[in-house]
């Protein structure tokens, strides 16, 4: 049963925990499961973003403008990088550690430039969490995606890290990888939604 | 999974898991990962949260003795209302039905050895304790929160903020718990049934847990989001819910009930999957319509994600809408009276044997068409407008809560508490607590329609003197109820300790959790179990004259 929680260090002891293992590996099942109930989160924020940008008559008021190039940078970033950790995975499914690694650094550092970004936009904004509905709307549902892809890099970082230690992954064993890709995947199409109803919506006023 | 079948202790010996073979008192306060264990916790948590919520429960049943506002002070008297609605939901009926019967059930009717996600589930559990904890302490930071279990805006923004924040904490908390524990029960019972067990020969508390798992999966987080902009309310600055800075309150009451709905089948699906094992075992009947009880489970999941708004027909509510919802809620009945007619088929013609776990089986079915019924007048958006916000919704509601969850919880201990323990409860103190549990619940709520229909507000301290002999009924029946748990907790007590040895099948049920030892051994069997018949082959074959060892039972000495 460990085995299933543990497989890092399930692993590490090879034929041993083979035998002791009962049932497959049903964590990318979980994690699919799990962000399928978090993305109803992000759901009731953009429901309650849409309430008020249909019930106001200038959305975003005046003054709250949003930022458009930069965003259309970030996004062009992030939706890039689920391109580039997928060949990370890939790299490890043929047992090339070295290209895992090559390709999980580039995400890693895609992601800290798309949360510098962000954090150099909220800076030069002009206003704040405060200022009125519009932005108490924007900074909770960015802040909050921003928050999901701070955990998706640390989860990047943590796979990297453990990727020093000798047979941890290979293309037999490659849980840790497949679920940050997956969880990237999920923090990636939760941008395009938000972008799409926070920015994009803007276009049409 | 050929491994399933083989012997796990060779592979014990080797230096595995470093398991004891039995778990010591001490490892139930431990972060064990065990499901039996972490089904015991959750149980005993929960009982335990069930007496704090009675007693805020019996205070306020003292208070509304008399007219007047003389026994508790009105702050006090909210953090009351507040308090006992969020721990009787939050902290007693969710984590006893679907954490406590779910963990300790779930595997062992399947034939796994444990839950698929061991450290999540324990993880999952202690969450709890700590929010019981925040409750707590929101009461000694400034007297509890005082909103209601609701927690509308802007009443839940202007008053008593520390312990409002502490209050939504604590739910976030719960409300994570939730989760984790449905993606458990979720892929568990997707991914780990015995291989010889298809989907249609899987006892129908699983599906019924399938159910549950999927609509806290989809509402759960949606309730953290409400409590989230809440939060920011009230401590950040933001004006998502005031109306004065063009926010919405409206916008917090589609959110919270687009859980809150859901939340009532939560607490009542894994109570209809209780009912449809203890039936059938306790009538020595097949169970009718198994697969018209296991897709009614799928369709009132399905149908409640989308009835929330017939709790909002007075909040300014369009007429489609309303129209709409009045239409979907109705609907909601109908896989409802599947399952009741399915269960009064079964008992129809069976060999009944009133064990405790059956009365309380037969007595939440009276209890619940009663509520199911009030319901159905309160679906209806005319009716509802009467009586919004009257002590008809608190009968109503407290018919399906403490009529059926509650009835359904105790039916269930009083079936499992042999094989949980190893122990049988006593069944003369059982009967006791089921005729004290009957009564006091008829008298307690079933005048609060007649006050609600005459027009008693709900929620208040103080009322009309012309409603006081009736509130003297309730209050009676309140104090019946609050003495109807002391038999109880005395026979679990005791039995716990000295009760008779239950032995591993004293029902002469066929599901799988009775096929092992009584308390199961860790890792549930030697050899996982193959499936030789459905689990509700009753009366059919010898199951009925003799027991596993050929002895003669009790069913067949009845």
């Amino acid at each position: 049963m460990q085995g299933s929680i543990d497989s890092n260090a399930a692993v590490a002891n090879g034929h041993e925990v083979a035998a002791h293992e009962e049932h497959q590996d049903l964590r990318v099942l979980g994690l699919i499961t799990f962000l399928a109930s978090e993305f109803l989160m992000f759901a009731g924020f953009f429901a309650v973003f849409l309430v008020f940008r249909g019930s106001h008559v200038q959305w975003p008021p005046e003054e709250t403008e949003v930022e458009l190039l930069l965003p259309a940078v970030n996004t062009l970033i992030l939706v890039s990088s689920s391109w580039v950790i997928n060949l990370g995975t890939k790299a490890i499914k043929k047992n090339d550690l070295a290209g895992m690694r090559k390709w999980f650094g580039i995400t890693a550092a895609m992601g800290a430039v798309f949360l510098a970004g962000q954090v150099y936009e909220y800076m030069n904004l002009g206003y704040g969490l405060k200022t009125n509905l519009f932005s108490n709307c924007f900074y909770l549902t960015t802040g909050f995606h921003g928050a999901h892809v701070f955990i998706g890099l640390l989860l990047i970082l943590g796979v990297l890290w453990r990727s020093r230690r000798a047979n941890h992954y290979s293309d037999i064993t490659h849980t840790g990888p497949e679920m940050a890709e997956i969880y990237w995947h999920f923090v990636d199409v939760v941008w395009i939604v938000l972008f799409t109803l926070i920015y994009l919506l803007t276009l049409l006023n | 999974m050929a491994q399933a079948e083989v012997s796990i202790k060779p592979t014990e010996a080797q230096g595995g898991h470093g398991h004891p073979d039995k778990w010591k008192w001490y490892d139930y306060f431990t972060f064990n990962v065990d499901h039996k264990v972490i089904g015991i916790q959750y149980l005993v948590t929960s009982f335990l949260f069930y007496l704090v919520g009675g007693f805020m429960a019996v205070l306020m049943r003292t208070e509304l003795a008399t007219p007047d506002s003389d026994f508790l002070s009105p702050e006090l008297y909210n953090a009351f209302l507040t308090n006992h609605g969020t721990i009787m939901i939050f902290l007693w009926i969710v984590p006893a039905a679907i954490g406590g019967f779910g963990n300790f059930l779930i595997p062992l009717m399947i034939g796994a050895r444990d839950m698929a996600f061991p450290k999540l589930n324990a993880l999952a559990f202690w969450l709890n304790p700590p929010a019981g904890a925040v409750l707590a302490a929101s009461f000694f930071l400034g007297g509890g929160a005082q909103s209601g279990w609701t927690s509308y805006p802007p009443l839940s923004e202007i008053t008593a903020n520390l312990p409002q924040t502490l209050w939504c904490v604590a739910l976030i908390m719960v409300g994570t718990s939730s989760i984790l524990g449905s993606v458990n029960f979720l892929v568990t019972i997707w991914k780990m049934r015995v291989p010889s067990m298809a989907w249609d020969q899987m006892p129908l508390f699983c599906w019924a847990m399938v159910a549950t798992s999927i609509l806290a999966l989809f509402a759960t987080p949606v309730l953290a989001a409400a409590l989230i902009l809440l939060t920011f309310d009230i401590n950040f600055g933001t004006s998502f819910f005031k109306p004065d800075a063009g926010g919405n309150v409206v916008v917090y009451q589609h959110l919270f009930w687009f859980y809150s709905h859901p939340a009532v089948y939560l607490m009542i699906l894994p109570i209809f999957g209780i009912m449809s094992e203890v039936i059938p075992v306790h009538a020595r009947k097949p169970i009718f319509g198994y697969k018209a009880i296991a897709y009614s489970s799928l369709t009132i999941c399905l149908v409640g994600l989308f009835v929330w708004v017939h709790h909002m027909f007075t909040s300014g509510t369009a007429p489609w809408m309303r129209i709409f919802f009045t239409i979907s809620t109705l609907i909601v009945a109908v896989p409802t009276g599947v399952k009741i007619f399915s269960w009064v088929a079964t008992l129809w013609g069976g060999k009944i044997r009133y064990t405790t776990a059956m009365l309380f089986a037969v007595g939440l079915l009276s209890m619940f068409v009663f509520g199911g019924l009030s319901g159905v007048t309160l679906g209806a958006a005319p009716f509802d407008i009467h009586v919004h916000d009257t002590y008809y919704v608190v009968g109503h509601f407290h018919y399906v809560l403490f009529g059926g969850s509650v009835f359904g919880i105790y039916s269930g201990v009083y079936h499992w508490f042999p094989k949980i323990t190893g122990r049988m409860l006593n069944e003369g103190l059982g009967k006791v607590h089921f005729v004290l549990t009957f009564i006091g619940t008829i008298l307690t709520f079933t005048p609060m329609h007649n006050l609600g229909m005459q027009g008693m507000p709900r929620r208040v301290a103080m009322y009309d003197p012309q409603f006081a002999h009736l509130n003297q009924l309730v209050t009676v029946g309140a104090y019946i109820l609050a003495v109807s748990v002391i038999p109880f907790y005395i026979n679990v007590i005791w039995s716990w300790m000295a009760g008779a040895k239950a032995g591993p099948n004293p029902w002469n049920a066929l599901t799988m959790e009775w096929t092992t030892d009584s308390p199961p051994i860790i890792e549930n069997w030697e050899v996982l179990p193959v499936l030789t018949h459905g689990p509700y082959e009753y009366g059919m074959d010898k199951a009925d004259q003799v027991g596993p060892a050929g002895e003669p039972t009790e069913a067949t000495r009845v």
